[in-house]
């Protein structure tokens, strides 16, 4: 089904007239997730063409690189030393910015299809898209944090690097699976997706993906937040009403 | 069957939860503990987020203290008015365990003295409760009767009540330092306290086990009650969805356990509180022992 739609999207755009350079038409199958009570981890095709109005230019291979993003927000990261003969926290450095997801899929190995240069200005690696500027001074080794935070979210699947994830047809046409975990926060998740020949980017665009609760799950984080008395009181009797109903039960049970 | 908590911001599976809250609620019915200092782990190591642990495990606790008093209540094993005497300390008590928490949140190291604070008390009630029901297992062996010291020095302080379910005319000083400690205690540990108020009742106050546990429950329902409110009011922590989750299989194990209790005599129901106290220090002091395979630990700033 989706193959046949893309098929029929790169039929379109091969009858454009050319203009002077590559752009990029994009698609994804749902622009919004929606957080409900079941909600289990969800997959977004993104998937796309190359406009161009010139035959498909000579030398190194179209390649694509895909970002998805969720919102940043500072992090603290501590590190655990013995002191004493127990572990505890010691040092501690504030990472300016992380995002709280973070996926790069790209059409072959990262170092291949990116020169570094590209990654800097773009901040398109998982290294660049955190920042953290300004470690304190009596911290001697700064980035064992960074790599710490990255080494942590990778193995709850909140980084992912997948290259060689996105399939590229003809030059033309490409498509691209991220699959969200299930433990996502809300917010906008800037999408991103770069054309690149030879490491240097030659085209790019940009799009969100918007994730957010709905149903009960949306009108209970309200509740909690704009009627905090109102929620904690609702928790209360719910757990007194249970608690009697239990009670009750059981007695009719037992009778 | 996986759920996604709204505020915890998590997938985990329901029917875990379910196991998880049943097991709490077995052992709050049988010894009267809210099951706080075991819930709130177990979360932690499910994957719930801990300011939302902590929160919610006083929900819960609320749900599975009540419904093991109401089976207590009809055991006639509650003394109301000891029990309102050790409320009326204990909500001095959370007020200034709230003070001295936040005060040590400024200082920074709050995770490590709350774990050192487990290790300690639970060590302490753990090893003093287990030495003494041993003891008072052999002596029963032995064939001599269980003769437990009727006078404390707390009999000869001032302003005597007499506590007629418990069988005691003694002073409220003692009942109220009692739950005044155990108050500022769980304001600092996020627990409802119970597993140092029914060892604080039977070896301070002297009161008999039985009634104990029911006392025990009736204060831990209004402590944590008021902590349930306090977290939902100034954190937003407290999670309905993991709460309800938990409390189910929490009123339903509350109701099993209180049934096993009964049929249990004092000294192995001590027996078996000791060793379970004396597992959980055991593995908070592992923790703080040996090399943890993370050694960095990410945590979410607050927004100012």
């Amino acid at each position: 089904m989706i193959r046949a739609v893309l098929a029929f999207a790169g039929l379109l755009l091969t009858a454009f007239t050319a203009t002077a350079e590559e752009e990029i038409v994009l698609g994804l199958s749902q622009a919004e997730v929606s957080i409900t009570t079941n909600f289990d981890g969800s997959e977004i095709l993104v998937y796309g063409a190359v406009k161009r109005e010139t035959p498909i230019p000579e030398g190194a291979p179209l390649e694509v690189v895909v970002t998805v993003s969720g919102p940043s927000t500072p992090i603290m990261v501590r590190r655990k030393e013995r002191r004493f003969g127990i572990w505890v926290n010691t040092d501690a450095i504030e990472v300016d910015r992380a995002p709280s997801f973070y996926a790069v899929v790209t059409s072959g190995p990262l170092s291949e299809v990116l020169k570094r240069i590209e990654d800097l200005r773009h901040r398109i690696s998982i290294p660049r898209a955190i920042r953290s500027v300004g470690a304190p001074m009596e911290i001697a080794d700064p980035t064992q944090f960074t790599d710490a935070l990255i080494r942590v979210r990778k193995e709850a699947n909140l980084y992912q690097v997948i290259e060689d994830g996105v399939k590229v047809d003809e030059q033309t046409l490409f498509r691209a699976a991220v699959a969200l975990p299930a433990s996502l926060t809300e917010g906008a998740y800037d999408t991103r997706i770069f054309l690149t020949r030879g490491g240097d980017v030659v085209a790019q665009y940009e799009t969100v993906i918007d994730v957010r609760k709905v149903g009960m799950e949306r009108w209970l984080f309200n509740l909690a937040h704009d009627q905090a008395f109102i929620y904690g009181l609702l928790s209360l009797f719910i757990a007194i009403t249970a608690g009697w109903g239990a009670s009750a039960v059981f007695g009719l049970l037992r009778r | 069957m996986q759920i996604y908590l709204p505020i915890a911001e998590v997938s985990v599976n329901a029917f875990l939860l379910l196991g998880l809250g049943g097991i709490v609620g077995i052992l709050s019915g049988m010894f009267g503990v809210g099951g706080g200092f075991l819930i709130t782990p177990l979360l932690f190591f499910v994957g719930i987020p801990p300011a939302v642990a902590v929160a919610t495990s006083t929900n819960q606790i609320v749900a599975s203290s009540f419904s093991a008093l109401l089976a207590h209540l009809k055991r006639r094993t509650v003394d109301f008015r000891m029990g309102w005497v050790l409320l009326a300390g204990g909500l001095i008590g959370s007020g200034i365990g709230m003070f001295i928490f936040n005060y040590l949140k400024s200082l920074g190291q709050v995770d490590l003295l709350v774990t050192l604070c487990y290790v300690i008390f639970l060590g302490i009630i753990g090893g003093l409760m287990f030495f003494e029901s041993l003891r008072a297992i052999r002596r029963t062996r032995k064939g001599g009767r269980v003769q437990r010291k009727k006078h404390y020095w707390v009999h000869g302080l001032p302003i005597k009540m007499r506590f007629r379910v418990s069988g005691l005319y003694i002073s409220v000083i003692p009942p109220v330092l009692v739950g005044a400690a155990v108050g500022m205690l769980s304001a600092i540990m996020g627990v409802g306290g119970g597993f140092i108020m029914v060892p604080a009742m039977i070896y301070l106050l002297g009161m008999p086990t039985k009634v104990v546990i029911g006392t025990s429950l009736l204060q831990i329902i209004f402590v944590t009650g008021f902590t349930t409110m306090l977290h939902a009011t100034t954190n937003q922590t407290v999670d309905i969805v993991l709460a309800v989750l938990l409390l189910v299989g929490g009123v339903l194990g509350a109701q099993v356990g209180t049934r096993i209790g009964v049929r249990m005599q004092a000294e192995q129901l001590r027996i078996l509180l000791a060793v379970l106290v004396l597992a959980v220090c055991g593995k908070l002091a592992l923790d703080l022992l040996l090399e943890p395979s993370e050694l960095y630990s990410l945590s979410p700033v607050a927004a100012e």
